[in-house]
């Protein structure tokens, strides 16, 4: 059976320990230099970024998340162990794991670290597809020529290069299509690699609860349980078009994927439909001066992400939460697209005075929507607001600061309200 | 109630009520067209509490009364029914159903009390004018492309319709713009307008105005106040609310110093603009132009898709100047000439261009350059 050594990428025949380094970490598996569809997923990434970042937090555990009303975004394993899951109340996670540090998340680290993470991923393939700032599918279907070396050896070598170069840990699925490879990543987490090959696929699939298929959250798991639905051994039981009149295109779908088949191809270019950027208060409030800030360093962000990307949005929406959870959107659409954050926050700053009486607010996001293409000749200026282009243009003048000494290089000051 | 009339007559009336109806309703009152007969007339009155339309139309009423149905479903049913039939409507004010009659086909249609209908207030106009039609209608027909959508500036939502000075002549002006062109349209100031408060007419009511304005002999009884203004025709009375806003001066915006001329055929122009654009698959496509001694180059660079170029002769007498706009900018200011060339006037390519007809100021264009 082949198989290969994670730790020296040498490529043998069977055996528990490396004839080269003599280490025991192989993997083996009869399909181990067929299977081209990957799915890589980082280890506790935001956790692993700050600990690499300050070691004094490495033998603790930490929890990325906002404040004492927020949500857990990524705890560390040391955390996992007590309990703590992502999306959990940050009260709860601090009860479970009283001594835990909490870390308010610093994205322009981590999203410093997901582009590095791409460039390495670049070199395997041109055919990656992020899901996120730390998982991405990946197919080298046609690339071992190129590498001379099978598609498993240069995503072994891939994790390795990882934790070599940027000190994080991520984890391998290898498959025949994207959803295999993405439940692979998930079997044997952190620093792990697994391989579901075509001739185990139906047994392994089996006994599986149908919540492994990614998409199928509690709603969705309540009403197929209605019809006896728990497993894919359930799901093999019904035929295609009784699926289809059941649950629609999902049911369809679901046909596909209880026999192991996902014709969805790994694709570099998904389109963007919106960008957007929320924050939830310390406490509940009405303060203008305070929204007001808040606004403006969304409105920033939200217009960094758009000139990284090259969009511009022709609609801005506004969201806020009110203290008894009701969400409150308000949007504005644009006489022409825009990616300036100046743009983009004054119609924000406008649409917040059509909810200024239903305050105070627990949360408030800026977003745009609507995106097309943004060339560099942008900005048509406006007749009416002859200091637009200027201010535009000291904000494209200030971005090329920021690019060159740091984000925190210039910044206006009302991000400091 | 119960009347008869003739299906051309009905459908015209009725076309025009249900254009008002908004689609999404959640008041269910608001769907509705309000039938009143009487005498030998039959109103249609539709509302979306911002403009209301009262349609009048010749009918032979045997049973005076009133009553509201949906108006999307009337007019459906109206517009389906033969050309040339009768139509017998009636309502016995007691079952909640209005019986539509036609030939062999018959309708019941539920309804909703005429009580509920809210008819807009009445007020006190300030000016009342008569304007021809076809003035009127190439006052909005060439201002309304301007108007903003973007809802936060919600003054520039339509079109402001005021009395101003031109060389020393009182005129009646619309100005509309979205801060990226602008357009400011003349007409000679009808008798009775000089009082006339400036007023923000909003973009539905623009549309709607114009279906009263297809009549080149008629003319148009105009009524303003501050907050409402009336369009009427002897069948048909428009009335909507005005923008609460205030329209920013757009005098300063009016560049009157450019002194780069260049003159150029309008649908040469334009059918040139529009062929190096198709390149391009943005939305808001840059075309640049560059002038130098009678010639123009409008040229179209789209580093993704490609690139294009066409060459014009035009009448162009000052300095070389490149200048970049967005296409759909140029070809809507383009379409507007129709009797002479079109003169467009540069300072620079970052400052706003003046274009108009021949010498003619009683419609002038501002565009925003764009960066190219």
């Amino acid at each position: 059976m082949p198989a290969l050594c994670r730790d020296c990428l040498s490529t043998f025949d069977t055996g528990p320990r490396c004839p080269e380094c003599g280490r025991p970490r192989v993997i083996e598996h009869p399909e181990l230099f067929d299977l081209s569809i990957a799915h890589m997923d980082c280890d506790a990434f935001y956790a692993s970024v700050e600990k690499r970042d300050d070691p004094s937090l490495r033998d603790k555990p930490v929890i990325i998340g906002g404040g004492k009303r927020g949500v857990v975004s990524t705890a560390c394993y040391i955390a996992r162990i007590r309990g703590v899951t992502s999306a959990m109340p940050m009260f709860q996670a601090l009860k479970l794991c009283p001594d835990a540090v909490v870390v308010k998340g610093r994205m322009s680290a981590y999203v410093d670290a997901s582009r590095a993470i791409r460039v390495m991923m670049d070199d395997l393939t041109p055919v990656v597809e992020p899901l996120s700032l730390d998982e991405a599918f990946m197919d080298l279907t046609g690339t071992a020529r190129l590498h001379h070396a099978p598609p498993a050896v240069m995503l072994a070598g891939l994790v390795k290069r990882m934790e070599d170069e940027l000190g994080l840990s991520g984890s391998i699925g290898l498959s025949h299509n994207k959803f295999l490879a993405k439940v692979a990543s998930d079997l044997d987490k952190p620093r792990g690699f697994s391989i579901i090959g075509k001739a185990e696929t139906a047994a392994f699939l089996r006994e599986k609860p149908v919540r492994l298929i990614w998409g199928i959250g509690p709603q969705a798991q309540i009403s197929l349980e209605k019809v006896g639905i728990r497993t894919f051994s359930d799901l093999l039981r019904w035929e295609k078009q009784d699926l289809v009149a059941r649950f629609g295109g999902m049911g369809e779908r679901l046909y596909h994927l209880a026999r192991g088949e996902d014709r969805r191809r790994v694709s570099s270019r998904t389109p963007v439909k919106s960008i957007s950027n929320e924050t939830t208060f310390f406490e509940d409030t009405a303060d203008t001066d305070l929204l007001d800030g808040h606004i403006w360093r969304l409105s920033e962000n939200v217009s960094d992400r758009a000139k990284a990307k090259g969009k511009a949005g022709r609609t801005v929406t506004l969201k806020v939460k009110r203290a008894n959870h009701r969400i409150l959107t308000r949007q504005s659409s644009l006489d022409e697209a825009t990616q300036i954050a100046d743009k983009i926050y004054r119609t924000a700053r406008a649409l917040l005075e059509q909810v200024s009486n239903e305050g105070p607010f627990r949360l408030i996001g800026v977003g745009i929507s609507h995106l097309e293409g943004a060339d560099e000749g942008e900005a048509g200026g406006d007749l009416l607001d002859p200091q637009a282009r200027t201010r535009a243009e000291a904000e494209r003048a200030s971005d090329k600061i920021r690019e060159r000494f740091g984000s925190d290089a210039i910044i206006k000051g009302r991000a400091l309200r | 109630m119960e009347f008869s009339i003739e299906r051309a007559a009905l459908l015209k009336a009725v076309a025009q009520a249900q254009s008002v109806v908004e689609r999404r309703n959640t008041i269910p009152i608001l769907a509705n067209v309000l039938i009143e007969a009487e005498g030998d007339q039959v109103s249609f009155r539709a509302t979306d509490l911002d403009i209301e339309v009262v349609d009048q139309a010749p009918a032979k009423v045997t049973r005076a009364g009133a009553t509201t149905v949906s108006a999307l479903t009337f007019h459906e049913i109206v517009r389906k029914l033969p050309d040339g039939s009768l139509v017998t409507i009636s309502d016995d004010g007691a079952s909640g159903r209005m019986a539509v009659e036609a030939g062999r086909s018959s309708f019941s249609l539920a309804t909703l009390p005429k009580e509920d209908f809210p008819v807009m207030a009445s007020s006190e106009y300030e000016a009342n004018f008569a304007a021809p039609a076809p003035v009127l209608r190439r006052l909005f027909d060439k201002s309304k492309f301007a108007i903003s959508t973007e809802e936060t500036r919600y003054y520039l939502n339509g079109v402001y319709m005021h009395v101003s000075d031109a060389d020393g002549q009182q005129v009646l002006r619309c100005v509309a713009t979205d801060g990226h062109r602008l357009a400011r349209i003349d007409a000679e100031l009808p008798e009775g307008a000089a009082e006339m408060p400036g007023v923000i007419v909003p973009r539905k009511t623009v549309g709607e105005l114009r279906k009263l304005l297809e009549d080149d002999e008629a003319q148009i009884a105009v009524s303003v106040s501050e907050t409402k203004v009336r369009f009427a025709t002897p069948g048909i009375t428009l009335t909507s609310k005005v923008i609460d806003g205030t329209f920013p001066d757009y005098s300063r915006v009016i560049p009157s110093g450019n002194t780069r001329r260049l003159e150029v055929d309008a649908a040469e122009f334009a059918q040139a603009v529009d062929r190096v654009a198709t390149v391009s698959s943005e939305r808001s496509r840059a075309v640049k132009l560059a002038l130098d001694e009678d010639r123009l180059v409008l040229s179209v660079n789209a580093p993704d898709s490609g690139a294009a170029e066409e060459e014009l002769a035009v009448a162009y007498p000052d300095e070389p100047l490149e200048i970049g706009f967005n296409a759909k900018y140029l070809l809507e200011i383009a379409s507007q000439v129709d009797r002479e060339n079109a003169v467009f006037l540069f300072n620079s390519s970052g400052d706003p261009t003046l274009m108009r007809e021949g010498n003619d100021d009683s419609a002038v264009y501002v565009v925003m350059p764009m960066r190219v």
